[in-house]
């Protein structure tokens, strides 16, 4: 019988060089749910992705996808635990070579088939899905920055994957565009069945449609949990995060020497 | 001074690692390229598009160039003939130059600074830009889908363009010495066709040309391949391709012509 859960990290520790980025984590992410991934920048979160898609391998502890542990699946193994992933990255990533049809048509070229008739079909079944089918003949530099994340979007769910992985979706973007892709992260995950898994620190529009949120800082998780539960927290650096306050638990100053000192303030005193 | 002296060694010493870093890394990514280069041959397509754009868009500055130099040849061969007589053998010195020396050499420097260094940039812009990284997470192998492609793609071009600025130059000199200065049209051909032998002198021109291929496109696709991914290392990359290109190109060049024609 299928585990509960979809994705499963135990004791996941990652350093880069000596500097460790990753502490200790531990996260489950049940089927059918999409679950955020929240804190500042530099803290962890992008890394993290990247361990669950193989595209590093963990210093220690191990993260299962399926039931696989992925640090051990060799190359076939991963590509072909990767065709049933999608994932979106921070600018979309498309292919400025190519057209938005081609873009998406890219992965079902590659890894089926199927007539060019069915794929036409198919991925003007997924650019309607994101609004842009009548954009399909456009290029990639025609398009504007929430169009190219919605294609990109198009192109990562073109082989239904089981599990989405969404780095960054709303950096950048304007508002309207932002609750466009927020809508879609959910509707798409609701439609396909799948898992997704979102890394983000845009806290007001995730708390919108996800189920559950991880909080990270300086690589380890410091909170979690529901939409609800997160709002509620009255202390603290989650508090800080998700009301945008500008001095915390997170301080506004970098820590250096104190102000007089650098400005020389005690010698001109003196 | 000694700290500086100890600084300088371990300079020394991080950049002779790194060097010997790189040169492992460049042979692994040469192998895996030849490795995983069935899907250039199966899907031609996609290297046929290579072709385009690192052959056929260098064809005006190899065809431009190729005239020029064969002009020039023209004007300085007739000089020098003349002083002994034997001005009617314009035809072999322009051919021979061209064929065994300056098609391939020249077309390969052209075909660096000009194919080469937008391999660099496109590489790593597109590695820049997560367009590699979105391809791994698809499960599609880069170096089969993207790098295989360009390096097939060059290796055929370079020593169709090598041909076709022969080819020009043969034809620049013709115009000077021909029809500008009046050398014997047919004593122009028939010393040419004489003199230059298929095997020995045209065989060796292409045998180069295919080598400086290789090189080129190589270098071209590992600096893009290995360019840290910001504007500048994007830049300092396709620097490092035209220039070790060119150095490649001449060094390979002594080594083929020592060999080839009994200079050792």
């Amino acid at each position: 019988m299928p585990s509960e859960n979809l994705v499963e990290i135990q004791e996941l520790n990652f350093t880069y060089d000596v500097r460790p980025v990753l502490q200790g984590i531990n996260m489950n992410f049940p089927r059918g749910k999409v679950v955020a991934i929240m804190g500042l920048s530099g803290c962890g979160k992008t890394t993290l992705l990247r361990l669950i898609g193989g595209q590093l391998k963990p210093s220690s502890g191990q993260v299962q996808v399926a039931g696989q542990t992925i640090h051990e699946l060799d190359r076939e193994g991963l590509f072909r635990m990767r065709r049933r992933m999608g994932m979106l990255f921070q600018f979309g990533a498309l292919y400025t070579d190519m057209s938005v049809f081609e873009n998406v048509a890219f992965q079902m070229r590659e890894h089926t088939d199927l007539p060019e008739s069915l794929i036409r079909d198919l991925v003007l079944l997924k650019l309607e899905a994101v609004g842009l089918r009548g954009a399909h003949n456009l290029m990639p530099a025609e398009l504007s920055g929430g169009m190219a994340r919605r294609v990109a979007l198009a192109r990562a769910i073109a082989l239904d994957p089981m599990l989405m992985l969404y780095d960054e979706p709303f950096a950048g973007l304007d508002t309207i565009s932002l609750g466009v892709i927020g809508n879609l992260i959910r509707h798409l995950n609701d439609a396909l069945g799948a898992t997704s898994i979102v890394v983000t620190h845009d806290v007001q529009e995730s708390l919108k449609i996800v189920d559950y949120i991880y909080f990270m800082s300086e690589g380890r998780v410091i909170a979690e949990g529901t939409p609800d539960e997160l709002r509620a927290a009255d202390t603290g650096f989650v508090h800080q995060f998700v009301h945008g306050e500008i001095d915390g638990p997170m301080p506004f100053h970098y820590p250096g020497a104190s102000y007089a000192e650098d400005l020389a303030l005690d010698a001109a005193h003196a | 001074m000694l700290e500086r002296a100890i600084e300088g060694i371990r300079g020394t010493g991080h950049r002779v690692v790194n060097g010997v870093w790189r040169l492992g890394f460049a042979s692994r990514f040469f192998l895996a390229t030849l490795l995983h280069s069935g899907m250039s041959f199966r899907r031609f397509q996609l290297t046929i598009k290579e072709i385009y754009f690192s052959g056929v868009l260098s064809l005006i500055i190899i065809l431009v160039s190729g005239l020029f130099v064969g002009m020039v040849l023209g004007l300085q061969g007739y000089e020098t003939l003349q002083k002994y007589g034997s001005e009617s053998a314009l035809g072999t010195l322009v051919a021979l130059s061209l064929v065994r020396e300056l098609g391939p050499v020249l077309a390969a420097l052209l075909f660096a600074s000009r194919a080469g260094s937008a391999i660099t940039a496109e590489i790593g812009l597109m590695k820049a830009t997560e367009q590699i990284s979105a391809m791994e997470m698809m499960a599609v192998d880069p170096i089969a889908r993207v790098v295989a492609p360009r390096f097939w793609a060059g290796v055929i071009s370079m020593p169709l363009l090598a041909a076709m600025f022969s080819a020009t130059g043969v034809f620049g000199g013709y115009l000077i010495g021909v029809v500008l200065i009046g050398v014997d049209e047919g004593q122009f051909w028939s010393q040419m066709q004489a003199a230059v032998d298929f095997r020995q002198d045209v065989m060796n021109g292409v045998i180069k040309s295919c080598v400086f291929g290789v090189a080129i496109t190589a270098i071209a696709l590992f600096e893009g391949y290995d360019a840290p991914p910001t504007a500048e290392g994007v830049s300092h990359a396709t620097t490092r391709t035209v220039v070790t290109s060119a150095l490649a190109v001449l060094a390979l060049d002594f080594i083929l012509t020592a060999f080839m024609f009994r200079g050792l």
